[in-house]
């Protein structure tokens, strides 16, 4: 079996959730792999000594030029450390996606993205699990990984224990790294979002409102129902994208995070990016006219049901009720 | 500027409700509403935007069959200059590599500054932008939100993060950027639009006229192949609420109560 390595994301020196994903998900595709994980940074001795609990050895590559993560050039530097044919995982996430393409171009490898499950492998195929058409639809994916494969994780799929008492040693790469000076591609700065005039992660009650309102003319509907429970209106990201709500008012991975009592989702398919916004476990009421949205999978209580009907109904009824 | 967009037919998702067919071998397929990807077009509205302050010309490119057609007219007729159809019996069940190096062929045959895709289309892989950037070996920018033309070497582009936020970078030219919905606001393309460029010429490669081997693309080079589609169990899902409206709306305002959900 291929040597596997996950490449670990950490921020003010702890290594990030994915971390312990990663490892459970390098435990479905070989139950007796030591897997290597990977840190780049700058001062991240603290990250790597908390990773060897789980992982058998951790590679540091450490350098001021490395205090962003450039993916341009961090891909170079891997391809200059990597084993040709391992398997190398990261997540799904923003960083994620900016590196892992190209790098199993360059490695020569396949990669598989957004990858949910792995069901196992079988000589020198892997079997996966994707969804395509925004969570609609799920399929099974087969991966020749004769020649190494990318694989990038979706970030809480993969949940699980990882693995304990690892007892694994960091060893310095920074040397085998290449030049790591920035170079095509230059990293200035990160525009933090602007807060809106409502904070929805404050918020106990939210009324989140999808592309099923069809229309901006339509969003008084939703701000009267807010207001009769006395929440606050959020939404998922096409609303955001047709600029009718600011995007202080998005809740998803690229959007806010929120921790409310009730979420009430209305006209939202519920996309993995969406519900990853949404923590600390609220009720979840969706009202959705297709029956098969996944909004219902993931929700406590649904309604089939055209919102642009339903919405002023339930706001009148609330009205009556108190 | 010399623009290159690479554009998809996908099932429109806002029109279609997805079913996984009855063998589980492909989604049904007969009903479909299809369009550009949403992605696409908002980077062809972008392309247009830029060669509009700073001259030079947009090209839309598709791998698919004669169908895709349509979107490639769809997107001439909201600006862009030209399309170029790569089309053959070989590129079926290509995987993403597979569409990549197609595309790598076709970037080839012209001289481009800037070369765009959407971040993602309906598989959800995100993966062609990347993969055609390595194998042109140019620079690349994932999820861009943002781009300003600094000059005819470089630009500034702003890519979307965790948390809404924007990492800012600059970029040589030429180089390779997906690009994330929300960008701009693509402009309407009316049936009108559609008519004044229904029969200007499409040039059609295949895997001949881009000199491709035969292992390199479609199913023969794939090493990520797609076995079914089916419907996940996730769990034990929502309690569906039935009967009346009436009712319905009275079990559901007692539920948002005894949560908090009405103050």
């Amino acid at each position: 079996m291929a040597q596997i390595f996950a490449y670990i994301v950490h921020k003010e020196g702890t290594p990030d959730d994915t971390a312990v994903e990663l490892r459970e998900a390098a435990k479905k595709i070989d139950s007796n792999a030591d897997v290597t994980a990977i840190v780049f940074g700058s001062g991240v001795d603290a990250v790597c000594n908390q990773l060897t609990e789980s992982y058998k050895e951790v590679w540091k590559i450490d350098n001021a030029g490395l205090a962003y993560p450039n993916a341009e050039v961090i891909r170079r530097a891997l391809v200059s450390i990597l084993p040709p044919d391992c398997i190398f995982l990261a997540p799904h996430d923003t960083f994620g996606m900016d590196l892992c393409p190209g790098l199993s171009i360059k490695l020569d490898s396949p990669q598989i993205s957004d990858v949910v499950d792995i069901e196992g492998s079988e000589g020198n195929t892997l079997k996966v699990v994707r969804q395509e058409f925004s969570g609609m639809a799920s399929t099974h994916v087969n991966c020749d990984i004769s020649n190494g494969a990318v694989i990038n994780i979706r970030p809480g799929s993969f949940q699980g224990e990882g693995v304990k008492g690892a007892g694994g040693q960091v060893v310095d790469k920074t040397g085998d790294a290449g030049d790591i000076s920035e170079s095509s591609r230059r990293y200035l700065e990160v525009v933090v979002a602007e807060v809106g005039d409502v904070d929805i992660t404050k918020s106990e009650i939210l009324v989140s409102v999808g592309r099923g309102i069809e229309d901006q003319d339509n969003l008084e509907i939703i701000h009267e129902l807010a207001e009769a429970m006395g929440g606050d209106v959020s939404c998922s990201r096409p609303i955001v994208d047709a600029k009718w709500l600011e995007k202080s008012r998005q809740v998803g991975t690229s959007g806010q995070t929120v921790k409310p009592k009730v979420y009430l989702a209305l006209g939202i398919s519920g996309s993995f990016q969406h519900m990853g916004g949404i923590k600390g476990s609220p009720f979840i009421a969706a009202v959705n006219k297709n029956p098969k949205a996944p909004i219902f999978q993931l929700a406590d209580v649904g309604v089939v049901a055209d919102i642009l009907e339903f919405v002023p109904e339930l706001t009148e009824k609330i009205g009556e009720s108190k | 500027m010399e623009i290159l967009v690479c554009v998809k037919r996908v099932p429109d998702s806002s029109e279609n409700e997805i079913e996984v067919n009855k063998d589980g071998s492909d989604i049904e397929r007969d009903d479909l509403v299809y369009s550009v990807n949403e992605w696409d077009n908002y980077a062809v509205e972008e392309a247009i935007q830029i060669r509009d302050n700073v001259g030079g010309s947009v090209t839309v490119v598709t791998v698919g069959d004669d169908e895709s057609e349509e979107v490639l007219r769809r997107e001439m007729a909201m600006g862009a200059d030209s399309g170029v159809l790569l089309s053959d019996d070989a590129f079926e069940g290509s995987d993403g590599k597979g569409v990549a190096t197609i595309l790598k062929a076709a970037v080839e045959k012209g001289k481009y500054d800037l070369i765009m895709t959407g971040a993602q289309a309906d598989d959800g892989a995100a993966q062609v932008g990347g993969m055609l950037a390595s194998m042109l070996d140019l620079p690349y920018a994932s999820l861009v939100n943002k781009i300003e033309v600094i000059d005819d070497k470089k630009i500034k582009v702003g890519r979307e993060i965790e948390g809404g936020n924007q990492e800012m970078s600059e970029i040589d030219l030429p180089c390779v950027l997906s690009i994330q919905t929300g960008i701009n606001e693509p402009r309407y393309v009316g049936i009108r639009g559609i008519r004044k460029v229904a029969s200007v010429e499409i040039p059609t490669y295949g895997s001949s006229d881009l000199g491709l081997a035969a292992d390199a693309v479609g199913a023969a080079g794939a090493k990520v192949k797609r076995l079914d589609y089916f419907v996940p169990e996730m769990g034990e899902g929502a309690e569906m609420l039935e009967g009346s409206n009436e009712e319905i709306m009275e079990k559901l305002i007692e539920l948002l109560k005894a949560k908090g959900g009405i103050k």
